[in-house]
This record gives C-alpha cells, structure tokens and sequence, in this order.
C-alpha cells in the first residue's frame, strides 16, 4: 500500500467524520482499486452527503467502474448542489462524449471553461470533442448528399439530385416562399425526365441532354449527370438561360464527383 | 382545311435552319390540331410526346416555384424538341435537328403565337 493511502486511511480511521475521504477514495481510484474506494466514497457519503466534492468523488469512481448510468446520475446530483462544479460538468461533458452528443459536451465544457478558464483538462476536452463534432458533422454531411454542391451558386436551396426513381440523392430547393419541396419536385422531375428520354428515343433524336423549362417566376434546368441520376437547378426569371446552362454544368460535374466517391 | 393563317404561322417557323417541323397541338389530350412538317415524321406521336412532356415538366415547374411553362426546349443529341403554350389549351411545338438556332425558332414560335391571338 503506497504511504500516502496508508496515511489518508491511518487519518480516517481517527477522525471517521474527516474530509481525509475524498483524497483517500481518489487515491484509490486512481491506483485502480475501485472496490475499495467505492466503499470510502459511500461511507464518506453517509457523513457528508451535502458535500458536492463527494459525490463528484463517488460519480468518478463508478465511472471507471463503467458504471455510467450511476455517474451521470452522481453528477447530476453535484450540480443540485454546486450548479457549476466543474469536475461535474467535465464528467458530464464526458459522458456525453462517449454516447456521440457533442453538442451536449460542448455546452458543459464551456460552462466549465467560463467558470475556471485556467483549466487546461477542460480546454483540452473542448479540442477534442469539437474535433469529433466536426468529423461526424462531416461524416453526415457526406452521407447525407449536403455537401455536394458546396460552394457552387444556389447549394442551399436550388440545387438537387435525384434518382431516376424520383427520390433524392442530395441538395435542397426551395420554393419561392423558402419552402423545402425536394421530395415533391423531385417526384414530378423524375417523371418528366423519363417522358424526355421516351420522347428523345420514340422520336429519334438520340439521347436527351438537358430538359430546360422557362417559366413565369423562374428557370427549371433538368439533365443527366450520371446513369440514372437526375439534376435539377432552379433560378430565379432574373438570371439569363444561358447562365443557368453554365451553372448546371458546374452542378452536374461536382454531382458526378460526388457519385464517383459515393461509388455509384 | 388549315386556315390559311395558322398554315402561315407555322410555315415561317419551319424556315428556320434546323427545324424539321412546327404544329399545334391538344395540351390535354395530345393529338395534333395543325401541323406543318417534313416528310417522315410521324406527327401523332410528336404530339402525343410534345403534349405529355409539357405536362409533366409543368407539374416540376409549379413545384419547385418556377410557375407557369413558358417555354421549354427538350436538348438531345442528334435533335430537339422546342414547346410553347399557345392560345386556348394548345402548345406549339417544334421539332428541330442539333443545327437550329433555339433564340431563333424561338422568336419565331412568339411571332406565330402572337398572329394566332
């Protein structure tokens, strides 16, 4: 048994009321001794159950002991008392690490950080948790088709792709009221783009290239990018067709790139 | 009997380099009420094909916010097709090879439809 435990447990023995507990059950836990420490930590309890530093001890402790119901809930305990404890907060934080809600850990860690900010643990922990946000941020977006079209005029709400079965691949478009009407465009696009390939075939004229619609609020720019993907670019009667041919052919190139990586 | 305006209207656009054929046709139901076209081309079906593409792409248009079809140019390779909505249900359409001059036919396709008002 290292000294300073044989000491911290020589004191407690003296003085069972003593706060020697909490370094003594940390001390424990940290040699990896977690039964032991477990019951200095309840026995430390029964006296102090007041003292937010006990619970943080016992919250730490069942934590290494993977027990992370029981920590989230000594923690959440601890911040009754003490609303912004940091050790809580940072045990929080970390919880909400492990199950992937970043959002969460970084709200506790900076609460954290606004109360200590000479914290280096908690710095650190922000570092590394807003890494991990930013890859499953990205990981998302990848999944999700957002990103296809990044940086390219009209991204965020007239830029689509779609399947040649009307569903969607990626990109948003909007309506003229902001409305999102993906699903529902992308349905009747699908429809129209099979009529242009029969009608292209029927009539021969070889394969369709692009499906171009002038209407009385704005442009409608259909073509194929891939096998069986659908593009559709959406601007307003104040851009020139001829622009938004341009545009659709910067469309359609970052699309296919997009589906070479998606490997379709 | 073509009526000798209409017959007119549809001629100039067919001296258009590039397009091979002009007609009116039915929006709702696809058959061909005028038609002014090269020899070979099987006009039931442009219209039937012109006809049903100018519905389905109005639908898109109306969802994404774009309103009402005013012109719509089908692109192919060897070709195309031109549309635009005329008087009173009908659509003009326009069957052109990859030659055309799209501004062209379709200053020509305005011209006609503004003779037919």
């Amino acid at each position: 048994m290292a000294d300073h435990i044989r000491r911290l447990t020589a004191e407690l023995a003296r003085d069972p009321a003593s706060l020697a507990f909490l370094q003594l059950g940390e001390a424990l836990r940290l040699q990896g001794q977690l039964d032991a420490a477990t019951r200095v930590a309840r026995e430390g309890l029964e006296r102090h159950a007041g003292r937010a530093d006990a619970h943080d001890l016992y919250a730490r402790i069942l934590a290494d002991a993977e027990n992370p119901a029981g920590a989230r809930q000594s923690w959440e305990r601890v911040l009754t008392l003490a609303p912004r404890h940091v050790g809580a907060l940072k045990g929080l934080a970390y919880l909400a690490y492990q199950d992937r809600d970043y959002d969460s850990a970084l709200d506790m860690l900076e609460t954290a950080l606004s109360e200590d900010p000479a914290d280096q643990t908690v710095v650190l922990a922000l570092q590394t948790v807003r890494a991990a946000a930013d890859r499953q941020d990205a990981e998302i977006r990848l999944r999700t088709g957002a990103d296809i079209f990044a940086g390219i005029e009209g991204a965020e709400h007239a830029l689509l792709l779609l399947d040649m079965r009307g569903l969607v691949l990626g990109g948003v478009l909007r309506d003229g009221r902001g409305l999102v009407v993906s699903e529902e465009v992308a349905a009747y696009v699908a429809g129209a783009a099979q009529e242009a390939e029969r009608a292209a075939r029927l009539l021969d004229l070889g394969p369709w290239e692009s499906l171009e619609c002038e209407g009385q609020a704005g442009h409608l720019h259909v073509s194929v990018p891939a096998p069986d993907a659908v593009l559709v670019v959406r601007r307003d009667r104040s851009v020139p067709a001829g622009r938004v041919t341009l545009l659709a052919r910067r469309a359609g190139a970052a699309a296919r790139a997009w589906l070479e990586a998606q490997g379709g | 009997m073509m009526p000798r305006r209409l017959e007119a209207a549809l001629d100039r656009i067919t001296r258009v380099r590039g397009v091979r054929g002009a007609m009116l046709v039915s929006l709702d139901d696809g058959l061909v009420v005028a038609e002014s076209l090269m020899e070979g081309i099987r006009g039931n079906a442009v219209a039937a094909l012109a006809a049903s593409l100018a519905t389905r792409l109005g639908r898109a248009a109306g969802a994404a916010g774009a309103g009402t079809e005013r012109f719509v140019h089908l692109a192919a390779s060897r070709g195309g097709l031109l549309l635009m909505p005329a008087v009173e249900g009908l659509l003009l359409v326009t069957l052109t090879d990859h030659r055309v001059n799209v501004g062209l036919a379709r200053l020509e396709m305005q011209q006609a439809i503004e003779e037919l008002a």
